[in-house]
This record gives C-alpha cells, sequence and structure tokens, in this order.
C-alpha cells in the first residue's frame, strides 16, 4: 500500500513504452514519415520553428513526429534541443523588402506598385469540408503562372506613406547598440523594443492572438491597419570573418506585418501614424499579425498614452508569453504536493477544532 | 528500500551531448551566478536560465546548477517530498544518470549532492554536503507585489515592511501566522528570502546549516545562496514567534515522533495512516530496529 502511491522506475518505464505506442496508434496503418510531415503540415511546422526559434524543416517534423502532434510539446522538445547548440555567429540584418513575395496584401490602398498578392491563403476559402481529401490520390490542380514578375522586390507599403512622411520613421535606437537576447540574458524591466519583440516572437500563437484580440476590443485600442502582410523568401548574409564582406548563406522562409496604427502628434510635431511589427519563421499570418498588435500597445510609454490595459504592461504581457514556461508550471501541479498539502490539512484541522470549541464555549 | 541501489548503477551515458548535458560555457555562466549568490547570501543573483529537456516547474532550475556543479567523482541523491521514489525524483535521477554516469545514492550520509523539492531531510548535513533546492517562485514577496521592478527596489533598501503587515494580517484574522509552506526568512540579517516551497518545518534546519545550499529557479532566470554557517531566521513577533508543525501520530512503519509525516489514506472509509516523508530517514530507522 505504502508503495502504491509512490511512482518508482519500473512504472515510468513502463508509461514510456505505453507513450511509444500510442503514439505510433495501429501498426496497420503506414508510419508518418519526416517528409510527410514537412510538405503537408507545413503551418504546423512553421509554427513549432517560430516559437521553438530553430530554423529547421527537418528538425521541426521530427519534433511533430515525436510529439504525436502536441504543437507546443513539439516546440519544446525544438527548444530543449537548440538549448545544446553553440552559437557561431550573427547574420546581418535581413531585408525584408528585397524578400521573394509569394503573397503580399494591404488593406490600406486598394492598387499599389506590385499589386495584391494573394497567394497560398485559407482567407477566400469557404471552410467546408472537402469530403475528396478523405480520398487519398486525388489531383492537385496546377497554379497558374503568376503574372507579374515574381523577382522584382515590392517596394513595401510603409515606404509610400514615408515618403509623405505620414508614418514615424524606423529609426534605430540611440547609438544603435546590439539587440538584447533574452535567451541568453536573463530579462530585466523595463525591456527595450528588440528585447519586447524577440520575446513576443517567441511567444505563444494563442495568447498573442487573445492579447491583440483585447486591444482590439478596447483594452488599449491602437486603431489598427493591417498596412501590408508579406510572406516570402529572403537571404540571409553572413559576415565570415576572414572574408570581411557578406556572402549570402542560405534563404528562409518569413512572414512580416506591418501595422498602421492610431497617429501621435503634438502642437509642435505635425500628426504621423505609428507602426507596429510582427515577424515570424514560415507562413505564420495569425502570428504576425496578433505580435503586431501586441507590440503597439507595448509601445504605450514610449508614445506617451496612458498605461490602463492588459496588453500594454510590459512585465504582464512578456513574462506570461512563453509556452514553455507557462506549460510546464501549470502542469507542475500534477507533480506530487503532499508535503504542502498536509502542512496545510494540518492547519485547517486545527483552525477548525479551534472554531468548533469557540462555538461549544459560545453556547 | 535497497532494492533500490541497483537501479542507482550508471546506466550507459547518452552520447551525443556533454558531460552533464549543458556545454562548459553555460555551465561556467551558471557558477559564475552560483559564486556571486555565495558572496551576497539571500541575494537572487538573475542569471541566463537555459531550456532543459524537462519542463519549466518541474526542476529547472535545480537541474541547471546541479549539472553545473556535478563532477564525476560526486555522488547524487535527488528527493521529491523527502522520497528518493517520486516519479520526479526517478526522473531527475535518470536524466543525470544518462548524462554523467555518477553514482546515485537514497542514503543522505552517503550523498555530495542532493538535489531536493520540498523538504530538507531529517538526516542533519555535513560540512562537504551541498543542498539543491527547486524553486518554484523565487521572490519572496511575489504573491504581495507582482512587479519585479517593485520587489526589486524593496529588496535594494531591505524594505520589507508588506511581508511584516501580511503576517499581521494573518494574526489579526486568525489568531495567528497561516503560511504552512514557503514561509519567509531573513537571511544574515539582510535579504528576505523564499526557502523553496519546504514545509515550514524545516526552516529551522536552515540556519546555521554546516552545507552549502543553492537555490535555482530555471523559470524565471534566478539563483540564490545560503552559504554554510549562515543565519536563516524565520520570520514572527515577540508575542506571536515563529512555531514549527506538530504531529499527534507517530510513523506507523518506524514510530519516528520527530520527522515530518505524511497522511496516507488506506481505505474508503476514510482509514488512514502517518509515515515519515523522508524515506531515506525512515527506512534507517527500521534498519536499527530490525523492523521489516
Amino acid at each position: 500500500m505504502y508503495v502504491a502511491v509512490k511512482g518508482g522506475e519500473r512504472a515510468i518505464a513502463n508509461s514510456h513504452v505505453l507513450l511509444a505506442g500510442a503514439r505510433r496508434g495501429d501498426l496497420s496503418t503506414p508510419e508518418l514519415s519526416i517528409a510527410q510531415i514537412e510538405q503537408q503540415l507545413r503551418l504546423a511546422v512553421d509554427r513549432v520553428m517560430t516559437e521553438g526559434s530553430v530554423y529547421d524543416r527537418e528538425l521541426a517534423a521530427l519534433a511533430i513526429k515525436q510529439a504525436a502532434g502536441d504543437t507546443v510539446e513539439a516546440i519544446f522538445l525544438l527548444r530543449a534541443y537548440r538549448a545544446t547548440l553553440p552559437r557561431f555567429g550573427y547574420t546581418e540584418a535581413i531585408n525584408t523588402v528585397a524578400m521573394r513575395v509569394r503573397r503580399r496584401i494591404s488593406a490600406t490602398f486598394k492598387d499599389l506598385p506590385g499589386g495584391q498578392v494573394l497567394g497560398p491563403t485559407y482567407d477566400y476559402t469557404q471552410r467546408l469540408l472537402d469530403f475528396t481529401l478523405a480520398a487519398e490520390g486525388a489531383p492537385v490542380p496546377e497554379a497558374q503562372e503568376n503574372a507579374s514578375s515574381p523577382n522584382k522586390p515590392f517596394v513595401s507599403v510603409m515606404e509610400l506613406l514615408g515618403q509623405e512622411g505620414l508614418i514615424e520613421p524606423e529609426l534605430p535606437s540611440a547609438g544603435d547598440p546590439p539587440p538584447g537576447d533574452w535567451t541568453r540574458e536573463p530579462p530585466s524591466f523595463p525591456a527595450s523594443r528588440a528585447e519586447r519583440l524577440q520575446n513576443l516572437a517567441r511567444g505563444d500563437e494563442g495568447y498573442l492572438l487573445a492579447m491583440g484580440y483585447s486591444t482590439q476590443r478596447g483594452y488599449a485600442n491602437n486603431h489598427p491597419f493591417a498596412g501590408e502582410i508579406r510572406f516570402g523568401t529572403v537571404e540571409l548574409e553572413m559576415v565570415p570573418e576572414e572574408l570581411g564582406f557578406p556572402i549570402v548563406i542560405g534563404e528562409i522562409e518569413l512572414t512580416e506585418c506591418q501595422m498602421v496604427n492610431q497617429f501621435t502628434g503634438s502642437k509642435t510635431a505635425p500628426p504621423q501614424f505609428t507602426r507596429g511589427y510582427g515577424l515570424a519563421f514560415g507562413h505564420s499570418e495569425r502570428k504576425a499579425m496578433a505580435m503586431s498588435l501586441v507590440d503597439r500597445a507595448l509601445r504605450a510609454e514610449e508614445l506617451g498614452e496612458a498605461i490602463v490595459a492588459p496588453a500594454q504592461m510590459q512585465e504582464f504581457v512578456l513574462s506570461h508569453s512563453d509556452n514553455l514556461e507557462s506549460s510546464g508550471f501549470v502542469q507542475h501541479l500534477k507533480l506530487p504536493h503532499y508535503v504542502d498539502f498536509q502542512s496545510e490539512l494540518e492547519l485547517v484541522r486545527k483552525m477548525r477544532a479551534k472554531h468548533v470549541s469557540d462555538e461549544g464555549q459560545a453556547a | 528500500m535497497n532494492a533500490r541501489t541497483e537501479l542507482g548503477t550508471p546506466a550507459t551515458t547518452e552520447s551525443g551531448y556533454n558531460f552533464a548535458y549543458l556545454d562548459e560555457r553555460t555551465k561556467r555562466m551558471i557558477r559564475r551566478a552560483i559564486l556571486k549568490a555565495v558572496a551576497i547570501p539571500g541575494y537572487q543573483v538573475p542569471f541566463g536560465s537555459r531550456e532543459m529537456p524537462l519542463p519549466y516547474g518541474w526542476g529547472t532550475g535545480g537541474i541547471q546548477i546541479t549539472a553545473s556543479i556535478i563532477g564525476a567523482d560526486d555522488v547524487l541523491k535527488v528527493i521529491d517530498q523527502g522520497a528518493d521514489d517520486t516519479v520526479n525524483a526517478v526522473n531527475i535521477r535518470r536524466f543525470f544518470q544518462r548524462t554523467t554516469g555518477v553514482a546515485t545514492t537514497d542514503r543522505t550520509t552517503e550523498a555530495t549532492l542532493i538535489q531536493t523539492r520540498h523538504r530538507i531531510p531529517e538526516t542533519p548535513l555535513q560540512a562537504h554536503q551541498i543542498m539543491i533546492y527547486q524553486v518554484p517562485i523565487p521572490e519572496p514577496l511575489a504573491k504581495l507585489e507582482p512587479r519585479e521592478a517593485e520587489t526589486k527596489m524593496m529588496h535594494g533598501l531591505s524594505e520589507y515592511g508588506l511581508m511584516h503587515v501580511k503576517l499581521y494580517e494573518d494574526i489579526a484574522r486568525y489568531g495567528h501566522i497561516v503560511t504552512t509552506y514557503d514561509y519567509p526568512v531573513m537571511v544574515d540579517d539582510r535579504y528576505l528570502m523564499s526557502p523553496s516551497p519546504i514545509p515550514k518545518f524545516d526552516n529551522p534546519k536552515m540556519n546555521m546549516n554546516p552545507a552549502l545550499q543553492l537555490f535555482g529557479a530555471g523559470r524565471e532566470k534566478r539563483i540564490y545562496a545560503v552559504p554554510p554557517y549562515t543565519k536563516v531566521e524565520s520570520l514572527g513577533f515577540e508575542d506571536h514567534p515563529f512555531e514549527v508543525q506538530r504531529w499527534s501520530h507517530h510513523c506507523a512503519l518506524c514510530g519516528a515522533g520527530e520527522s515530518f509525516l505524511d497522511e496516507v489514506i488506506t481505505d474508503d472509509a476514510g482509514g488512514r495512516m502517518f509515515l515519515c516523508s523522508d524515506t531515506d530517514y525512515c527506512g534507517q530507522r527500521r534498519t536499527e530496529q530490525k523492523l521489516p
């Protein structure tokens, strides 16, 4: 009976065996390959890479397979692996204006240079279950070639607005310091915008979505317009020490969101729109948009706005955005707590006994 | 209890990972934080906590401290709720067996490193030992003031009125202080410190302890320490001094009357018995008394 309430090594080993079986499922169905996950669950792979902070489709697909499709668990696996990787160096800042665009839309202008490029998206589908997908081997329609040249860089909507001075310029902080890195240094508050953006980029999509949504429902309204959302491929450049000039080391897929927000201005400064920024690996529009709303809300102090809503509170937003931290701590309640509970039990019993004896005396 | 010693023999060390999982640079960063923590007893040192292969909230702070100080000659003991065979203690011990191959033990007296969650062993610690506590919330004032920018200032000024008012309000409302675990302590008359969620029963063991006591909070990215033979005082008032829990029972297995007891429910009718939470202590007492 005593042993029954404890765990024990054998029970844990058994649990691992059961887990492996549950992950694999019915052996009469073919096993998923990493390539299948990478190709056919690409959006799950993108989310795991973004919040896992590792751009590697294969590893992300492996993590999804190992986690039986639990995205947060897959992110955990990838992050733990990431912690063991040495850091060779830093790339140059990416240039998203030079992105080879597969999708680029603006909600602020009906038409603009380069046009609206819809690209692959669920946005304009009717969400009817497609039963033809249930039958395997159905033919995939071929897309028509895009009329506009995909290799020509698309001018950013923000640049167009910037030409007239309508939007605040995007300038480096005074002295252009290297951005902080919360994966190496512990957070401290108040956080710089670079640190905030890093935190949000790694933050849980669902959490950011709820936080961003709250700003739209009146908890720190910033009157957002989706200035531009683009998805495509950018080149990564690095300066090897022995060369001294940048060389391209590869390409990554990114989704960027430039949100145009509430204007500011004063007696001395003419009004200008303000910015909120979102960036994610792969094709992750929901994440990038939510991030840009929260980024803007977190700029409240800098822009002289009253801090009244949760999404504007740095410590609150940034300390609870990481799903490894939140998932781990919420679920640690599964661990034994009988020592603490025993302490509370003893106290409550003592207090109840006193209550009863006090009442007895009063009667 | 000795049946598990065979399981304590080192398994094959995991390939592809450094000794004790973390790379040496990370270990050095953590050891620097530990040194700073030892130099300023009770002060929470921020450190660049890494993602470990165990979840945040499940002992990653303690694991990172253990990983950065463990050597091949160390003998490791891991307990959770005082027991060596609770699920998470088993998992953490297996992690270090896989990544270091060091010897492990259940015996408090044999261990050089003891990683713990929620208890301090009943057997007194010795000067060559290091206790490593897993800490969920390192900030003792967090429940009273969640903003770190504020609590930092309070520590800087040694301004702990908030906590004294909280304890006073307990007394005003209930007639006594109602904190039973994670009971705040004052370290070396300077810093207010969370002893981690150990029962307040264990608090007096921290005071003037010959062992080095290290505290790791991975999720919250803080390390703090109580060096050997340091004064650790549980908060109280002259007319309401600090008190520890007492039981009207003895351990049903070893008969101990001085140890922290867990309550175990034995049948549907609410039958219950009380057992030592410290399984090694209980086992040793039974061996001495030649009990089963």
